[in-house]
């Protein structure tokens, strides 16, 4: 069965037909080419599908595109503005944050969505006071970043690459 | 020689950076393509016999389905030797979770829909997928196994020495089967039309899958291009085609040209693609009273499959480490009906040593001298068993530069003794070593363009290594221009062949073939090239080949906490200090080691695939039950390396640097968590249970 939809991708208004059984991150990879959004799993269980998805970290896997029309999807591609990289993404290039790249758009998209629930002061499971705004020191990335798995090891420079860029 | 590098540069950032975090970096499976199908197989659900009946009528009658192809109709391919290339031509199954089918159709949910409807027969037969110890199983590898190393050796009279020896270990270790889950599922897009096969495919080398999958075909090679411009990690699994490649490739055969695309999930990746096999070793050492060794025994027990020989000789890890007048090493090899094992990140080291390195703390222990100390003691002069001298080894450099800098000098030896709340405190050493590889045959073009700027090409990979930029720098080095000016292309069979992306031996490999073709170009063009001035060559023999023993060294400190109540193994902090050649670029040099150590801790901790016989597959065959070290299982790594210039190695002066990372640190874990609990786990990984008792 198939459906009208109309996603928001990086901005611009996408309006497509799915088949109900097509996830977003396919709809997105298959469907409209944007390929920023990995598929490592298929089962939420490695973050590299993660965007952000209606202003809030999403693992795009994990979620029927019929079941987001009229959403707001923005990529890490969309996170740049053309050349110039978001400071995330600036502060992981200067901290070599990655290496085959794979699971780097959604560590670019998590940390993003990160920063900001940390903004809003949600704590984490490491977060010792939950009356004070949280402190984002590095258990707190370390933490709040665990839903991203990197296979080529880059954890300890994403995590100097995150403080940095949230400073 | 000695003395961290303090390096002024950093080095380049990677050049295809800003794509890789944008996302807009190419992998196999996102290659624009018009009008793809997509492939969905089918697999064996039984460990071994013979498919008895197909019956397709429910698949192909779901809307978008193009074919159902199986040995029925699979046409023949030229048999070339390999098993797993050899996909539906025959009836056999040969182990659980053989591709024996595909469907093809319009949309992935099609394709998966129908696959699930295809209806097959079986004949059942016994199976053993147990690995053990067992004289029904276990075979001596023949030479050909393993080329570079023959499985067994004998020197003096190791059971003497053992008698007479001070002190002694008798222990055995085992590691697990692990799997490599690269972040990238392997995938390809595989299209024929009148000039043949264009496959756009995640390898570990470009050149390698042509030069297999064109015989395959019965085809000439300049038939088939194979394009992988970005590879989302390999660390082996990558290397060799497996058999989806075949397929995708069999399968696009009937679509009239219209590209077929399979991505393998991650559960598949448990049975196609390869995996480090389970390992038993036996290590008996003995030293004399000032701990210096008499006696080396090392013996392996590996899984191999009876479909397809594998063998990775984990205790070759002994022949060359440590002096010892007396040392004998065996491989083994335990045949069963399960997939074929392949290369994973440092095979044969990375749990070689772990056995290896584990003894050594062990008797360090007995003989009651500090583990640093006693590794220097055993350091050999020249090479063990050929006697030819080392062409740089900083081992000794390496273990006291480390022991300085992580705070050794104050550890108090005794196991179980240093308590921080709820928490078992202890430090660990380990050794690591990987041998310094060159693999000859590449071949590099350099072409002047105008206005001084260079276009390299190398039919090289990046897999995440660094190679594109380290290439660039060694390229722009050699042609004395600045990096700017080079515009390096590697990642498709377009350009001149390269081999593959493995043995740590890329940059050697492909950095002297990039700087011979750039002597080349030079003695052919002069300094004032003309523009479109090229020339192409590669990189001569090694004359010092054979003539010296050729390694990275490197000393592996960790900090490891043991909960007292629970037996949860954490570790808040690892240093790993290096001896590689010339570090081309510290930046992307780091991530490397960096990795390897991480890989390491995870190998340590958490990676295990759990086998049921009964069925002869991986029951925890996805990320959530095969855990891979995340994010907040990792604390301070750091990582440093001593300046080293070696003039034989090859003419770049490097010596591998992306498996050394792993070697070692499983084995300085455990080290320190007996350290910190007084109990000497050896069987990896290092779970809460093993601690209780």
């Amino acid at each position: 069965m198939d459906s009208e939809i109309t996603l928001w991708v990086d901005g611009r208004r996408e309006t497509l037909s799915v088949d109900t059984r097509t996830t977003l991150l396919d709809a997105l990879r298959e469907r409209l080419g944007v390929t920023s959004p990995k598929k490592g799993c298929d089962h939420g269980q490695c973050g590299a599908c993660t965007v952000l998805l209606d202003g809030r970290r999403a693992t795009s896997c994990l979620t029927f595109a019929v079941a987001n029309d009229e959403s707001e999807v923005v990529t890490a591609e969309g996170l740049a503005e053309g050349d110039e990289p978001h400071p995330v993404q600036r502060a992981l290039l200067e901290n070599d944050g990655f290496q085959c790249g794979y699971c780097t758009p959604g560590q670019v998209c998590s940390a993003v969505g990160m920063l900001d629930e940390v903004k809003s002061g949600w704590p984490s499971y490491v977060t010792e006071d939950l009356d004070e705004s949280v402190e984002l020191d590095e258990d707190e990335i370390r933490e709040r970043m665990s839903g991203n798995l990197c296979r080529c090891g880059a954890y300890a420079n994403i995590v100097t690459a995150i403080r940095e860029a949230a400073e | 020689m000695t003395g961290a590098t303090r390096a002024t540069s950093p080095g380049p950032e990677r050049i295809e950076g800003h794509a890789k975090v944008t996302g807009t970096a190419r992998y196999a499976f996102e290659h624009p393509v018009a009008d793809p199908l997509y492939l969905h197989p089918l697999r064996a659900t039984i460990a071994r016999g013979r498919v008895t009946s197909v019956d397709t009528t429910a698949a192909e009658r779901v809307d978008g389905v193009r074919l159902v192809l199986t040995h029925h109709n699979a046409e023949a391919l030229v048999p070339i030797g390999d098993p797993e290339l050899a996909v539906l031509q025959s009836d056999e199954i040969a182990f659980r979770g053989q591709l024996i089918g595909a469907v093809v159709a319009e949309t992935q949910e099609s394709a998966a829909h129908a696959a699930d409807l295809v209806e097959i027969r079986y004949e059942r037969m016994a199976h053993d997928s147990d690995f053990r110890d067992d004289a029904d199983i276990v075979y001596t590898p023949d030479a050909d196994a393993s080329p570079m190393l023959s499985p067994d050796l004998e020197e003096g009279d190791v059971d003497a020495a053992l008698a007479d020896a001070a002190f002694t270990v008798d222990a055995t270790y085992t590691t697990p089967t692990e799997h490599h889950n690269p972040l990238e599922p392997h995938a390809v897009i595989a299209a024929w039309d009148d000039d043949g096969l264009t496959l756009h495919d995640s390898n570990q080398g470009s050149h390698l899958v042509r030069d297999l999958i064109a015989p395959l075909f019965g085809v000439d090679k300049e038939r088939v291009s194979v394009i992988s411009p970005h590879v989302g990690g390999a660390f082996g699994s990558k290397g060799m085609p497996h058999g989806h490649v075949a397929l995708t490739a069999l399968a696009a055969r009937h679509t009239a040209g219209r590209p077929v695309k399979y991505a393998l999930s991650r559960t598949q990746m448990f049975e196609l693609v390869g995996y480090r096999p389970p390992t038993r070793q036996r290590v008996r050492l003995g030293a004399d009273r000032e701990g210096r060794l008499v006696a080396t025994e090392h013996d392996s027990l590996e899984q191999t499959s009876r479909f397809k020989q594998y063998a990775e000789q984990s205790a070759s890890a002994s022949r060359e480490m440590y002096t010892s007048p007396n040392r004998r090493v065996t491989n083994r090899l335990a045949a069963l009906d399960v997939p074929a094992p392949t290369w994973m990140r440092a095979p044969g080291e990375a749990g070689g040593m772990y056995a290896l390195e584990s003894a050594m703390d062990e008797l360090a222990v007995s003989a009651g001298i500090d583990p640093v100390e006693l590794r220097l003691r055993n350091e050999p002069e020249v090479a063990p068993v050929s006697g030819l001298p080392f062409s740089s080894r900083n081992l000794p450099a390496c273990l006291r530069e480390g022991a300085e800098r992580f705070g050794w000098h104050e550890r108090d030896p005794r196991p179980g003794v240093r308590r921080e709340g709820d928490w078992l405190v202890g430090t660990g050493v380990a050794a690591s070593s990987f041998p310094s590889l060159f693999f000859p045959g590449s071949l590099a073009t350099i072409r002047h363009e105008s206005g001084g700027k260079y276009r390299v090409e190398i039919g090289a990979v990046d897999i995440g290594t660094g190679s594109r930029t380290a290439l660039t720098q060694l390229a722009a080095e050699a042609l004395e221009v600045p990096v700017e000016a080079v515009e390096l292309w590697l990642g498709s069979t377009e350009q001149p062949h390269a081999s593959l992306a493995g043995g740590s031996a890329g940059t050697a490999s492909w950095g002297s073939t990039v700087v011979e073709a750039v002597r080349a170009f030079r003695t052919e063009h002069g300094h004032d090239p003309v523009s479109g001035a090229e020339t192409t060559a590669g990189a001569g023999k090694n004359p010092d080949a054979g003539e010296y023993a050729m390694h990275s060294y490197g000393a592996q400190f960790a900090e490891v906490r043991v909960n007292a109540d629970t037996g949860e193994v954490r570790v808040p902090r690892m240093l790993g200090v290096f001896a590689a050649g010339r570090i081309v670029n510290p930046r992307t040099a780091r991530s490397q080691f960096l990795g390897g150590m991480t890989m390491g801790i995870s190998m340590a901790l958490h990676e295990h695939s759990v086998v049921d016989e009964r069925f002869g597959h991986v029951v925890n065959h996805d990320l959530a039950g095969y855990h891979i070290a995340g994010n907040a299982d990792v604390g301070s790594v750091e990582v440093d390396w001593i300046d080293e210039h070696d003039p034989h190695v090859n003419p770049v002066g490097v010596k591998g640097i992306g498996e050394i990372g792993i070697v070692g640190t499983a084995a300085a874990i455990g080290n320190a968590a007996h350290h910190a609990t007084g109990v000497r786990v050896r069987d990896l990984p290092l779970t809460p249970e093993k601690f209780l008792r």
